[in-house]
């Protein structure tokens, strides 16, 4: 990197070194103009949520990568997603652990209006959908079976006729996820309605996200999802692992699916900052996401190193839970029943298929979903979902850091898609089969059975 | 000498009512605390929640244990964060003479002891505030009938609110009021939390200092008008001296409001201090997690009952000048 781009911090620097050696001559040591950019600030508080894919920053911080590039990283878990969000935005905290549709969402306007972008993309998969033991078994004797177990991916039609039935007699059906704009709202509400059940559109006037639904969403702070099914205030939930496999120890419901089998590979939290944090600490943002391209590749090297994160995350300060329960699908397993384990090495993914960078691709799923239930409510060209991908997704600064990495010797040329547009290309792996192809995001949200067409309003 | 007739002399003289006494005082308690633990150990492991069964004595003791052992490893940490700086400091200093070597401080969690200290800076802080509006308030409040009447209604009406309904009005006010740049002296939620204990503690405060005030002799009163006496005399002469049993009494009342109300706001505004610690270990929901809240419930009600002590003392000590 080099050091036209940054002067600004080369010329605090300059004038620290001078007020150090007590001169006035402009005498700098030849070596420092070359050296890497200073970091603007340094030192920073990130947040997070207590969910085992925050594990990029607790890697980072505990492996000391954050102090190789000359931060002081202080990190701060966060009641939940909506403070984790303002926090953000009012600068309490520098940068967080965010859903990939949080930056989206802030910058288009849902819910709380804020220019956030993102540099990094901190993982792939992780969520799961997880029913009470009522609904399971109601739900089971529906199910396929396979050589004696449950034959997965359980769709959620057999869902659809325990929910009709309590309809009939009267029943509500209601479900957790953890915010608006979450991967969970739409990675449940893809399940779903790929299994014939309404969730429910959001519309200017209601945007509680329930009109004509089959399934009542709510919100629900993730580590309290297993408590409040408990409780009975909902039926069953969408939620990031620890709290799905929390379910199966705690023995109050069973997980039925992973989003890894609702969607192959879908991206999940980025790393987010505000436009301005961006815009003011250019060099910083760069040092943070080459810290956490080292915690992921460092993560996804060994089985040894999983078990290694495991034990930090199930510290009280990180995530908590026991071992055993974060360990379950970390290490590349997943209960689903209670005994009914089954290998599942993708479920957490954190650098393989280049899992961390930004890809635009990414950004528009996120925001044809967002069109197909109601939260943008008015049809929208398929430039606009070009530039709205552009405006919050910043490969730049993501290559700008992998080829800092590649220039240490800590990362190789082939560990970063480097050639790439932003644009993954048409991909299936869906588990209603249909094929996304981020570039035309309008014939996208023609192929759907339920969901807002492009021109609909509701 | 006098020390030794007083610790022996009641038993000498009286064997029997001191032995009465003694068993009043250690033995009956002692007892009723061992019959507690008992029926704690003995209904614990038949209480079955879904983080398995609830913690006995013993599995509390052991937490108390791990948190200690997490404080050391926590402070050994911070050690090791000190070194690391001071290595990656001289090695930049090798590399390059001119730079300026970074001494940030230490970035680590808080420990179970760090949250107990950062929760009693709190209350007292909120405590001070709450007897430093409260008391002047209530010794005119005390002296005037116009005052009195006309804070009554507004004393009557805030005194029955919760700190969860105050907590997000404060919340809201602190952030938008205390805007820093840099370092502020003090951390939001530090204010936050403060403010609550002190919005809620006022009250009994204000209240047993205006009937303290009220209750003094009133041909004390009159003396002191006779003599044509300042205000300032007049308070510090006469109404203070026998209002004070009240206004100490009220003191000690609003502590203990404070200290239970402060637990509150932490958990619920996320705020540093043993009510954070609290939430936090609840959301973990970790085997250990319930433990852990019970070696919180009996720090927060020891350290409750030593500050009700302290007040107490300082009542004792001021009253018998």
């Amino acid at each position: 990197m080099s050091d036209i781009h940054t002067p600004l911090p080369r010329r605090r620097f300059i004038a620290g070194a001078t007020a150090l050696v007590g001169s006035t001559a402009i005498g700098l040591p030849a070596g420092a103009a070359t050296k890497a950019a200073q970091p603007e600030k340094e030192s920073l508080k990130f947040g997070f949520i207590k969910l085992t894919d925050c594990a990029p920053l607790v890697v980072a911080y505990e492996k000391h990568y954050f102090e190789d590039e000359g931060l002081n990283v202080t990190l701060e878990a966060q009641a939940n997603w909506k403070v984790l969000l303002d926090r953000v935005i009012d600068g309490q905290l520098d940068g967080a652990h965010m859903l990939a549709g949080q930056p989206l969402g802030a910058t288009i306007g849902f819910g709380t209006k804020a220019d956030i972008v993102t540099a990094f993309s901190m993982d792939l998969n992780g969520n799961g959908i997880t029913v009470s033991n009522a609904v399971w078994n109601e739900m089971k004797p529906l199910l396929p079976m396979e050589g004696g177990k449950v034959k997965h991916p359980i769709h959620a039609d057999a869902l659809k006729k325990v929910v009709d039935k309590w309809k009939s007699q009267g029943k509500p059906f209601k479900m957790g996820m953890v915010f608006p704009v979450s991967t969970h709202n739409y990675e449940l509400r893809y399940w779903l309605a790929a299994g014939g059940l309404h969730p429910g559109y959001y519309t200017s006037s209601d945007i509680s996200g329930t009109r004509n639904a089959d399934v009542l969403l709510s919100v629900t702070p993730p580590p309290q999802m297993p408590s409040t099914m408990e409780a009975g205030t909902i039926n069953g939930y969408c939620v990031g692992e620890p709290w799905n496999q929390q379910a199966v120890f705690k023995g109050i419901g069973v997980p039925v699916i992973t989003d890894l089998e609702i969607w192959k590979n879908n991206p999940e939290k980025v790393f987010g900052v505000t436009r301005s944090w961006a815009d003011r600490n250019p060099n910083t943002h760069v040092a943070v996401v080459k810290a956490l391209i080292r915690a992921c590749m460092w993560l996804d090297a060994s089985m040894a190193n999983r078990v290694e994160a495991v034990k930090m995350l199930s510290k009280p300060a990180y995530v908590g839970a026991d071992e055993e329960v974060i360990g379950n699908s970390m290490t590349g397993s997943f209960e689903y029943e209670k005994g009914d384990k089954r290998p599942l090495p993708d479920f957490n993914v954190f650098f393989r298929y280049f899992a961390t960078y930004p890809f635009y691709s990414d950004a528009i799923w996120y925001l044809t979903q967002m069109r197909r239930w109601g939260q943008i409510t008015e049809s929208k060209p398929d430039s606009w979902y070009m530039e709205t991908a552009k405006k919050v997704y910043l490969p730049a600064v993501y290559m700008q850091a992998a080829k800092a990495l590649v220039a240490e010797g800590k990362a190789k040329d082939a560990d970063f898609p480097a050639k790439t547009d932003g644009f993954k290309g048409p991909q299936d792996g869906f588990i209603d089969g249909i094929v996304y192809d981020g570039r035309k995001p309008n014939d996208y949200l023609n192929k759907f059975k339920i969901g807002l067409k492009p021109k609909d309003a509701v | 000498m006098e020390l030794v007739q007083r610790m022996f002399g009641a038993p000498l003289r009286d064997p029997r009512a001191w032995a009465r006494s003694m068993g009043m005082a250690i033995v009956v308690p002692l007892l009723a605390l061992l019959l507690f633990v008992g029926l704690w150990a003995g209904v614990a492991p038949r209480i079955e929640t879904s983080l398995g069964a609830f913690p006995g004595p013993a599995q509390v003791l052991e937490q108390t244990q791990v948190l200690w052992q997490g404080h050391l490893a926590e402070r050994a940490n911070r050690d090791a964060f000190y070194q690391r700086q001071d290595a990656r400091n001289k090695e930049k200093l090798a590399e390059d003479p001119s730079y300026q070597p970074r001494h940030f401080v230490y970035n680590g969690k808080p420990t179970f002891l760090d949250q107990i200290v950062t929760s009693l800076i709190t209350v007292f802080t909120g405590f001070l505030l709450a007897t430093v509006v409260a008391v002047p308030l209530g010794i005119l409040a005390g002296s005037s009938r116009i005052v009195q009447a006309a804070i009554n209604p507004i004393v009557q009406i805030f005194r029955p609110v919760s700190p969860l309904a105050w907590l997000p009005i404060v919340t809201l006010i602190v952030s938008a009021v205390y805007v820093t740049t840099g370092t502020p002296m003090f951390q939001k939620s530090f204010l936050i939390s403060a403010i609550t204990v002190t919005l809620c503690s006022l009250w009994t405060t204000l209240i047993n200092t205006a009937i303290g005030v009220t209750s003094v002799d009133k041909d004390l009163v009159n003396v002191g008008k006779v003599l044509q006496l300042p205000l300032s005399t007049r308070v510090r002469k006469i109404i203070l001296p026998s209002a004070l049993p009240y206004i100490f009494t009220g003191m000690r009342l609003s502590l203990g409001v404070g200290w239970m109300v402060l637990i509150a706001a932490e958990m619920l505004a996320q705020n540093p201090g043993l009510g954070k610690f609290v939430w936090d270990e609840f959301q973990n929901g970790s085997s250990d997690s319930l433990s852990r809240i019970m070696v919180a419930v009996f720090t927060i009600g020891l350290i409750g009952f030593a500050l009700d002590r302290l007040m107490q003392l300082l009542q004792n000590a001021v009253e018998h000048k």
